[in-house]
């Protein structure tokens, strides 16, 4: 690749050729990744979508070592996730919330669970506890409730606020999130991307967000990442990658509305900009048409 | 880890065994398996290797996948021969101070693996060929006689049904668990064994949780469904023996009483 030195400088998780295999050699074979190649740059907020069953979580999975490679390569901070002493280790600096992290609580109380990472840390008590309080009231719950709280009496919002605090409290370089809004109420939502935004400010990390909500990606993604069947497909800032409409409808993926309205406006005949893809801008053009249409 | 196929997991097919009845399927086992544990001499042997053969051969099953049930329990087989050729007495082949292994030994230990292998591979094959449900409906129907004495045949065989359905769900819950926890820096592998007992707490207690709550919401859909198990009950798919079914019971029980000829003569 052409700069290939410059870009390895900043790029903090490198993926080469990653192939991904599930129970290779029996007849449940499933080819989950596909030669995939991809670097990631410290410090961006990049945005993997693609639809059901497109290989999203397998990917992530291998960033903090918990797959690894059938072929190909994955270096994490410089690590080769092949090698297995290291890999262990991933979990450091890689912070990996799940699909559903509320179903992972187990804890008698959500800052004894919230606190179980940076424990395992070898973090001395006083530090650890700083940390879970600092995680806490990162995502909006007060410390000295979350000692009485059991995670098994919440609602499930807050459950998963409570998972997240689980791991931000470990205050990974690289902070991966799968689908972490999926079922929550539009404010909810917008709370906790708000709480990651915070997080990621603070801490300067690098953040990894997999997705099916078109609008979160306009609104936050720097870069996006597009899967399709194991393949990366496209690879780009939102506002290139959402002006290939074709291409995303023909694997089924959706646009934010505004982009939406956008194509059908043009699919109508009328002159728009390309990458329009929030509400204010969407206003912009309108007003722009219908003043036309009035002179 | 816990992923990959467990033994004996359905695979499946259109051959002509995953076609048949499964009552067919296990009568037919049953006999062969009763005539693999009585058989005493090489012409019943022969008898019930070749139909053995014949049956992995028409099933259309990928060679590793048979093999595979075998090394699962490769184990077993290996300390049955072991045992069998040091524990026989007879003219010593070889002696090492008080171990010795003698001729009879290795005849015997040879013979009752074979008769294991063949046991494994017959066992294996309805799981192989049959899906779990049709598999605990045919069950459901050959203990149906025993519900005038008083066996719930259907609610065992629909006990039977649903841990068969939650198996694999349930694995996948504790993978993605232990992946979640991983990612948390938990270690489920070292210390003492209170310690031990203790990193696991952070699995236990929400697969717990998760496999409660799954139990909680299928009686409540089931009630809304108005399920009420027993008597009366009919089934959507109903069983239904075909000329296949009949010749392959025909041909398994026909090898049975040919086994037990032999052992009379
Ligand atoms: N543990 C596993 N064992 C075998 N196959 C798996 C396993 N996990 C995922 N797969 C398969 O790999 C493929 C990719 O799955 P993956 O979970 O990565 O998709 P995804 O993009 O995260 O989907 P979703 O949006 O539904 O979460 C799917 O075909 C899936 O069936
Ligand atoms: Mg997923």
């Amino acid at each position: 690749m052409l700069g290939g030195a410059f870009l390895t400088m900043s790029a903090i998780i490198e993926i080469d050729r990653l192939t991904h295999i599930y129970s290779p050699g029996t007849p449940f074979q499933i080819a989950a990744l596909d030669s995939i190649s991809l670097d990631i740059k410290k410090g961006v907020f990049l945005a993997i979508i693609g639809s059901t069953g497109s290989g999203k979580s397998t990917l992530i999975r291998h960033f903090n070592g918990l797959l690894r490679p059938t072929s190909g390569k994955v270096r994490v901070c410089g690590i080769d996730t092949a090698d297995k002493k290291q890999r262990r280790n991933l979990w450091r600096s890689v912070g990996l919330v799940f699909q559903q992290p509320e179903q992972q609580l187990f804890e008698e109380t959500v800052l004894a669970d919230v606190a179980f990472g940076p424990r395992n840390m070898g973090l001395a008590e006083a530090e650890v506890k700083e940390r879970a309080h600092e995680a806490l009231r990162l995502v909006g719950i007060n410390p000295q409730e979350a000692a009485r709280m059991s995670p098994f009496h919440l609602s499930g919002g807050m459950r998963r606020k409570a998972a997240i605090a689980g791991v931000l409290a470990l205050k990974p370089q690289v902070l991966i999130l799968d689908e972490p809004t999926a079922g929550l109420d539009p404010q909810g939502k917008q709370q906790l991307m708000q709480h990651v935004e915070n997080f990621r400010r603070r801490e300067d990390a690098t953040i990894i967000l997999v997705t099916h909500d078109m609008e979160e990606v306009a609104l936050l993604a720097e870069q996006v990442a597009v899967l399709n069947q194991g393949r990366l497909v496209m690879v780009g800032p939102p506002r290139e990658i959402f002006s290939r409409v074709e291409e995303l409808m023909a694997i089924g993926l959706d646009l934010p509305a505004a982009a939406r309205l956008m194509h059908q406006l043009r699919l109508l005949g009328k002159r728009i900009r390309p990458g329009v893809l929030t509400a204010d801008e969407a206003e912009e053009v309108i007003a722009g048409l219908l003043e036309e249409a009035l002179c | 880890m816990l992923s990959g196929i467990s033994m004996g997991q359905y695979i499946p097919g259109d051959s002509l065994l995953h076609r048949l009845d499964p009552r067919t399927k296990i009568i037919a086992v049953l006999a062969i398996a009763v005539s693999i544990i009585i058989f005493s001499n090489w012409q019943s042997f022969l008898l019930i290797a070749l139909l053995t053969l014949v049956a992995l051969f028409v099933s259309r099953l990928p060679l590793a996948v048979i093999l595979g049930s075998l090394k699962s329990l490769w184990l077993l087989l290996l300390i049955t021969f072991l045992l069998q050729a040091f524990l026989t007495p007879g003219t010593p082949v070889i002696a090492h101070g008080p171990l010795q292994v003698s001729q009879e030994g290795i005849i015997a230990a040879t013979g009752i693996v074979l008769r294991l292998a063949l046991l494994i591979l017959i066992a294996f094959l309805p799981t192989l060929t049959t899906p779990p449900i049709r598999l605990t409906a045919g069950l459901e129907s050959i203990m149906s006689p025993l519900q005038r004495v008083g066996v719930p045949a259907h609610e065992l065989a629909m006990m039977m049904t649903l841990a068969l359905r939650f198996i694999p769900t349930l694995l996948q819950e504790a993978e993605i668990v232990i992946s979640a926890q991983r990612s948390r820096g938990a270690g489920f592998t070292t210390g003492s064994p209170v310690k031990w007992a203790k990193s696991l707490l952070p699995l236990f207690v929400p697969l717990f949780a998760g496999a409660l709550r799954r139990a909680d919401d299928l009686a409540m859909a089931m009630e809304c469904r108005c399920y009420r198990g027993g008597a009366n009950r009919t089934r959507m798919s109903v069983l239904k023996l075909n000329t296949e079914d009949y010749v392959v019971i025909c041909v398994a029980l026909a090898s049975l009483a040919g086994v037990i000829a032999l052992r009379l003569i």
